[in-house]
């Protein structure tokens, strides 16, 4: 534990929703929840006038569609969510180099390594962390954030989660007990409802009476590691540093789907996709990978996965692709699966080009990710050949561009036909229009700002 | 059947036909070698449906006749003999091997279970049999041994009359030679895919020989199609083997050179390779060496701060710009070793564009542009 609170969290409100009322002004100040609309899909976030009506984010959709029938049901767009965080990152970083990133809506921030004067004071940090929030709502285009600071990372952490949302909150040195013991035991990271129910059997409902908890008691209920490590924090007592890279061992993505698929086209159509974001990833690491691994999960549950190892490690979409659509064919999936999953592992800091694939037009490589364009739109681009046997998919709250209307958003669609918002970030409630779904002048595209460009 | 036949000629010959039998037969026959006795010579065969290989020796037959035994059993026997004539006779379900005093009897398999050994395409022409070893050898080298992709297993053999252009590639590396044999027909022009492994040995094989006979079946002309065949004389008896050829199509290659260059290193092979293998210690698991071109200086890197660092300059001619290039260490070595030369010559556009490695017979000469060996540079990210 430090002696000055120089640990800071910040936690970005509401983080999807609120970038979605940001670049949907008809939305704002009424409820929007991102997540999967399928019928497996869960709530990711719940924008705070959809948590008003009970909406939390991990809740099945089906429930929040019960409780807040009338909100908007997007299903995200992560390059607007990948831009935005890293916008906010980069501030941070302008701050102090050590800058650890949790996910795409939080970090901790060592200010103890940046060059900000005295640390000592709750006062000083207090208006540190003002400016971090003043600079995080300008360059993220009004985004809010909460910011927490204090000796640890478990004090920032939870001093940010008291303050949610739009707030802040500096824990002094030394009054880290004074700060933990009131609360419930449930506002440490890492107790969730089972390890909850398990510390109220023995009596434990504050941090307070789980600091006075034996170490062997808390074993004996909880295991060896939980217990330990939760009697430490109890105390207050966590060294953890603030970690500026996290190592990975691998880089993967995966996706459930609302249905069995055994259509083996639309499987590889999907493998592509999944192979394209994970070396979007790895693009935006600086990494590459030797080993390619797919993972299906098949209509019964039972978990295949295959991998292969090239000998030098690549980062080439078109490798990663072709080795994973082979690995798919090695799998029997006829009967239909329910998950697939593509991830990359042995990374590595360089690269191993391919003489083959490196004369193929730099043109396409200059194009950004390919396959990322189609994720909301239009699925046949990857399927050669046959045109017309997919039908377009316009998911809610995608963004499109329309050659006479300009920008706007899938408002809904369905039967054929889909319907469009037209606005952005910068122009205000815009106007709905409906066109048939297979539209030529209507495109999904990947906005690479949410600002105004004039 | 029952012959008389000198031991090392036995078991040279049992050595180089056991060589291409299947470790694990999908068929039991097929660890079999046929032995085949009549008019005073032994024919012996192995075939496992992908290689099929021939030898003739001269031996003693007092009864003609065939039988077929484990391959590999003959093989340890016939090695560890004295060196005294050998004596084979089948009798019944068994084979008896005698030589002096040492007495085998091994049971036979079916004969008539035996597949049929396919037939040699008719001959295509004749080249040297060491020119054609080390054209293999350095060509064999640059090979895929990834089994997902088969067609980058085999070598690519191209003939157009007396010219004969052999290349093969891994993705990362190509190696191209060229070479010129004595063809039957004079505009013949034809294109194999042979599995590298498989040709890499029998050009080895046919290397102490005087010619190799090449036959490449022409398509449509029904005997032989789809196979590649070689025949040589070799320790004094005559082999022959065939070969199925890789399906697919070998990726256009030419044009993978890059027609101009930026840069032009000289360097001496043989302190470039000594350099290279002591600044590799520390690339872990093939990891890059970085290689900068300079004021006169060729310096190598590798390593991590991490972990291990490493570097050395040797003396290099250089022509044009300044460059700092990643390799893959074995990659290197692998075209360093190959060239065959006294001096070698890279040549590179781009650090991310392939670079050409050529062959010099001294410092000043032209470069041969026989063995050209092509190199995928590896992106560093920081």
């Amino acid at each position: 534990m430090r002696s000055k609170p120089s640990i800071l969290h910040l936690d970005l409100d509401a983080f999807f929703a609120a970038v979605e009322q940001r670049d949907k002004p008809s939305l704002r100040g009424k409820p929007v929840i991102v997540g999967g609309l399928g019928p497996r899909g869960v709530v990711s976030t719940a924008s705070y006038e959809a948590r008003a009506f009970g909406v939390r984010s991990a809740m099945r959709m089906a429930e929040a569609r019960a409780r807040c029938p009338h909100a908007a049901y997007l299903s995200g767009r992560f390059a607007a969510y990948r831009m935005t965080s890293r916008a906010v990152m980069a501030a941070l970083r302008e701050l102090s180099p050590l800058v650890e990133p949790v996910s795409f809506d939080e970090a901790y921030v060592d200010l103890a390594a940046g060059d900000l004067g005295d640390l000592s004071t709750t006062t000083a940090v207090e208006h540190i962390a003002d400016a971090i929030r003043a600079r995080t709502f300008e360059v993220s285009g009004g985004l809010t954030a909460s910011v927490g600071a204090g000796t640890s990372k478990l004090i920032a952490k939870i001093a940010s989660d008291l303050r949610k949302p739009d707030g802040r909150l500096v824990v002094a040195a030394g009054t880290e007990a004074e700060f933990l013991h009131p609360m419930p035991v449930s506002r440490i990271p890492g107790v969730g409802p089972a390890t909850g129910d398990r510390l109220r059997r023995i009596g434990v409902h504050t941090v307070g009476e789980l600091a006075r908890v034996g170490v062997s008691e808390l074993v004996a209920a909880l295991g060896q590691a939980h217990g330990q490590a939760l009697a430490r924090l109890a105390q207050a007592e966590d060294d953890r540093p603030v970690v500026a890279e996290r190592e990975s061992k691998s880089i993967s993505v995966e996706d459930t789907f609302d249905h069995d698929i055994a259509d083996p086209r639309l499987l590889q159509m999907i493998v592509d996709r999944l192979a394209s974001r994970v070396c979007e990833r790895l693009a935006r690491e600086r990494l590459s990978g030797r080993t390619v691994t797919v993972k299906i999960r098949l209509f019964d549950f039972s978990t295949h996965t295959r991998s292969t190892t090239l000998a030098g490690p690549t980062d080439d979409v078109r490798v990663v692709t072709r080795l994973a659509r082979q690995l798919l064919t090695d799998v029997d999936t006829s009967a239909g699966a329910r998950l697939l999953g593509v991830g990359v592992s042995g990374l590595a800091d360089w690269v191993q080009d391919d003489l083959f694939t490196s004369v193929v037009d730099d043109a396409d490589n200059d194009a950004g990710a390919p396959g990322e364009l189609a994720i909301g739109g239009t699925p046949e681009n990857l399927v050669s050949g046959t045109p017309d046997a997919a039908p377009r998919l316009w998911s809610p709250g995608a963004d499109v561009v329309h050659t006479t209307y300009g920008q706007g958003w899938v408002w809904g669609a369905g039967r054929g036909r889909v319907t469009v918002r037209f606005e952005t970030s910068s122009s205000g409630p815009g106007p709905v229009r409906t066109f048939a779904g297979d539209d030529p002048d209507l495109a999904a595209y990947t906005p690479l700002t949410w600002k105004d460009p004039s | 059947m029952k012959f008389r036949v000198d031991r090392d000629v036995l078991a040279d010959a049992v050595a180089w036909v056991a060589r291409s039998l299947p470790s694990r037969p999908s068929l039991p026959v097929l660890a079999g070698m046929l032995i085949d006795a009549r008019d005073g010579e032994l024919l012996l065969s192995g075939f496992d449906y992908e290689t099929s290989a021939r030898v003739q020796v001269p031996a003693e037959v007092t009864s003609e006749g065939s039988a077929l035994v484990s391959g590999r059993l003959l093989a340890d026997i016939s090695r560890s003999l004295p060196a005294q004539p050998v004596d084979l006779t089948a009798d019944g379900g068994k084979v008896v091997v005698t030589c002096r005093s040492a007495r085998f009897t091994v049971q036979t398999l079916p004969v008539e279970d035996y597949p049929e050994l396919p037939e040699m395409p008719t001959a295509s022409g004749i080249v040297k049999g060491d020119v054609f070893a080390n054209a293999v050898s350095q060509v064999a080298v640059a090979a895929g041994r990834d089994d997902m992709l088969p067609v980058l297993t085999g070598v690519r053999i191209e003939i157009e009359g007396s010219a004969v252009t052999l290349a093969a590639t891994d993705r990362y590396r190509l190696a191209v030679r060229e070479f010129s044999w004595t063809p039957e027909k004079p505009d013949l022009s034809a294109t194999a895919l042979v599995p590298a492994r498989v040709l890499a040995d029998t050009a080895k094989a046919f290397a102490s020989g005087s010619d190799v006979t090449i036959a490449l079946a022409v398509p449509g002309s029904g005997t032989g199609e789809g196979l590649v065949g070689f025949a040589g004389i070799s320790g004094g008896t005559m082999r022959r083997t065939t070969t199925r050829l890789l399906d697919g199509e070998f990726p256009k290659y030419r044009t993978l050179f890059p027609p101009e260059q930026q840069t032009v290193a000289r360097v001496e092979t043989a302190p470039l390779v000594e350099s290279l293998k002591r600044v590799a210690l520390v690339a872990e698991r093939n990891t890059p060496i970085r290689l900068t071109l300079g004021d006169g200086q060729a310096t190598l890197e590798a390593g991590s701060s991490d972990e291990a660092q490493a570097s050395e300059s040797i003396e290099a001619a250089i022509e044009g710009e300044s460059l700092t290039i990643g390799f893959n260490p074995q990659y290197l070595l692998d075209g360093l070793g190959a060239l065959e030369a006294p001096v070698a010559q890279f040549s590179f556009t781009q650090p991310t564009r392939p670079a050409v490695l050529t062959g010099l017979a001294a410092a000043d000469a032209e470069p041969n542009t026989d063995y050209r060996y092509l190199l995928m540079p590896v992106r560093l990210q920081n």
